[in-house]
């Protein structure tokens, strides 16, 4: 019966092609999320160490605002609220849109805490030497804030990529969905554990290499 | 503008909606109940696994944590509610949540119990033990006391996670704070319960993420 329902053959040979397309969406979701996140919260944690005060209360309010909200209910109000004010949006986009805000948010905690992190006679000698305070930034204080929040990160980055699964709620092909598709089709779970192998593909390199990287750059050590 | 406060911000909505959004609070409140004390303890079996002298029960353990780990939520809780019922298991939406949660906050928990337990040193161990407690004791009231204490943080910042995780119910149809809001908006064509749900999560987790930055940045520095 087990078989029967989680690894049947014929239902494999009918809905593989469908979940390995939603593999490669997954893929395209990810990337541009974890692109597209991480160059804006480092943007922001950049813009942050200009100690504005007007500006750092914008960015304080967005990080704190989608570091506590639910990303499926971020998601939720983009997708039934913005058509409601003439802004349609595809799924896709509202999945990339709200998953990579999610991820400038922590990313930009995580920097912020990185360049807090870097002792004062580092700013000083930088700025004696003739750097102005924007080159400072960039080719001092960033390079030793990047590499000492690289486990962090990383471990952040995944969880937040993850939830590309939450792409299914609202329409997007990606794994879970045509996993969940396959399956009230073909009326038999095999699509679900075809899914869930297809998950454990993509990400399980992608733990190895955190868990990896968190003994390489680990705290002390940096 | 106008159409912005009456399509997110519509107070006479919110008013309607709010006696289901309370009653979904009240849900979301019983699952943390639930979930959150189930994954601390499971964390700390699974840590003590992970830590076993033995190859033959540690390296399983491994797999099983890297395995919850990579497997989205969603996608576990799915599997669960959607899958069992196919070799005669029917759970309800409540336990297949719970067991989902079980799976995958144990790990995420166990892996942090992992880090403490590994910040102590070995000193602490012999010393205990040459006082006279027995091992267990030893873990009980010198290790893990000083273990949770280093990694406090982690383990607030997790626990948040998993109260946003609840969320992810809403999808098997437990009547959780989103799914009511999802009704209540299905029933007035008018996002704003999402919003007041979303205002909801706000008051209950920012003082949680305010007290997270302070406590990250004091460590970072």
């Amino acid at each position: 019966m087990f078989v029967d329902a989680f690894l049947n053959q014929a239902v494999i040979d009918k809905y593989l092609p469908d979940i390995l397309w939603g593999m490669v969406v997954t893929i395209e979701v990810a990337v541009a999320v974890v692109v597209t996140g991480i160059v804006a919260g480092l943007a922001l944690a950049a813009l942050r160490s200009f100690r504005l005060r007007p500006v750092n209360l914008l960015i304080v309010g967005f990080v704190d605002v989608f570091r506590a909200l639910p990303p499926l209910v971020i998601i939720l109000i983009a997708y039934f609220g913005l058509p409601n004010v003439g802004l349609s949006l595809s799924g896709f986009a509202v999945l990339w849109l709200v998953l990579s805000l999610v991820l400038a948010a922590f990313a930009e905690e995580i920097f912020w805490s990185g360049i807090l992190a870097i002792r004062k006679g580092q700013w000083e000698a930088a700025r004696s030497t003739g750097l102005d305070f924007p080159q400072t930034l960039v080719w001092v204080i960033l390079p030793q804030a990047v590499r000492m929040t690289v486990p962090p990160l990383t471990n952040r980055t995944i969880a937040i990529t993850k939830n590309t699964a939450l792409g299914a709620v609202i329409g997007v092909p990606e794994i879970l969905m045509q996993a969940q598709t396959a399956q009230s089709f073909s009326g038999n779970a095999t699509p679900l554990l075809l899914g869930a192998v297809a998950y454990i593909v993509l990400f399980v390199p992608v733990v190895a290499v955190g868990r990896w990287l968190e003994t390489r750059f680990a705290w002390g050590r940096a | 503008m106008e159409l912005f406060l009456d399509q997110f911000l519509n107070i006479e909505i919110m008013r309607q909606a709010a006696p289901l959004l309370l009653r979904g609070l009240g849900m979301t409140a019983l699952l943390c109940a639930v979930v959150v004390p189930l994954g601390l303890a499971a964390g700390l079996v699974v840590a003590l696994v992970c830590r076993s002298r033995y190859r033959a029960v540690r390296w399983p353990a491994f797999v099983l944590v890297d395995f919850f780990r990579a497997v989205p939520p969603l996608v576990l809780l799915i599997f669960i509610y959607a899958g069992l019922p196919f070799v005669g298991v029917r759970p309800s939406p409540f336990a297949a949540v719970c067991f989902a949660f079980l799976l995958n906050t144990g790990a995420y928990y166990g892996e942090i119990y992992r880090a403490g337990i590994d910040s102590i040193g070995r000193g602490q161990w012999e010393a205990a033990r040459s006082t006279g407690l027995t091992a267990a004791q030893t873990l009980a009231s010198v290790v893990i006391p000083q273990a949770v204490r280093n990694v406090l943080p982690d383990l607030v910042s997790n626990t948040v996670e998993v109260v946003k995780l609840t969320s992810i119910a809403s999808v098997v149809a437990l009547p959780e704070l989103l799914y009511s809001a999802d009704m209540a908006r299905s029933l007035t064509y008018n996002p704003s319960p999402i919003v007041a749900a979303a205002a909801i999560y706000l008051a209950l987790l920012w003082p949680c993420v305010r007290l997270l930055s302070r406590l990250e940045h004091r460590v970072g520095r």
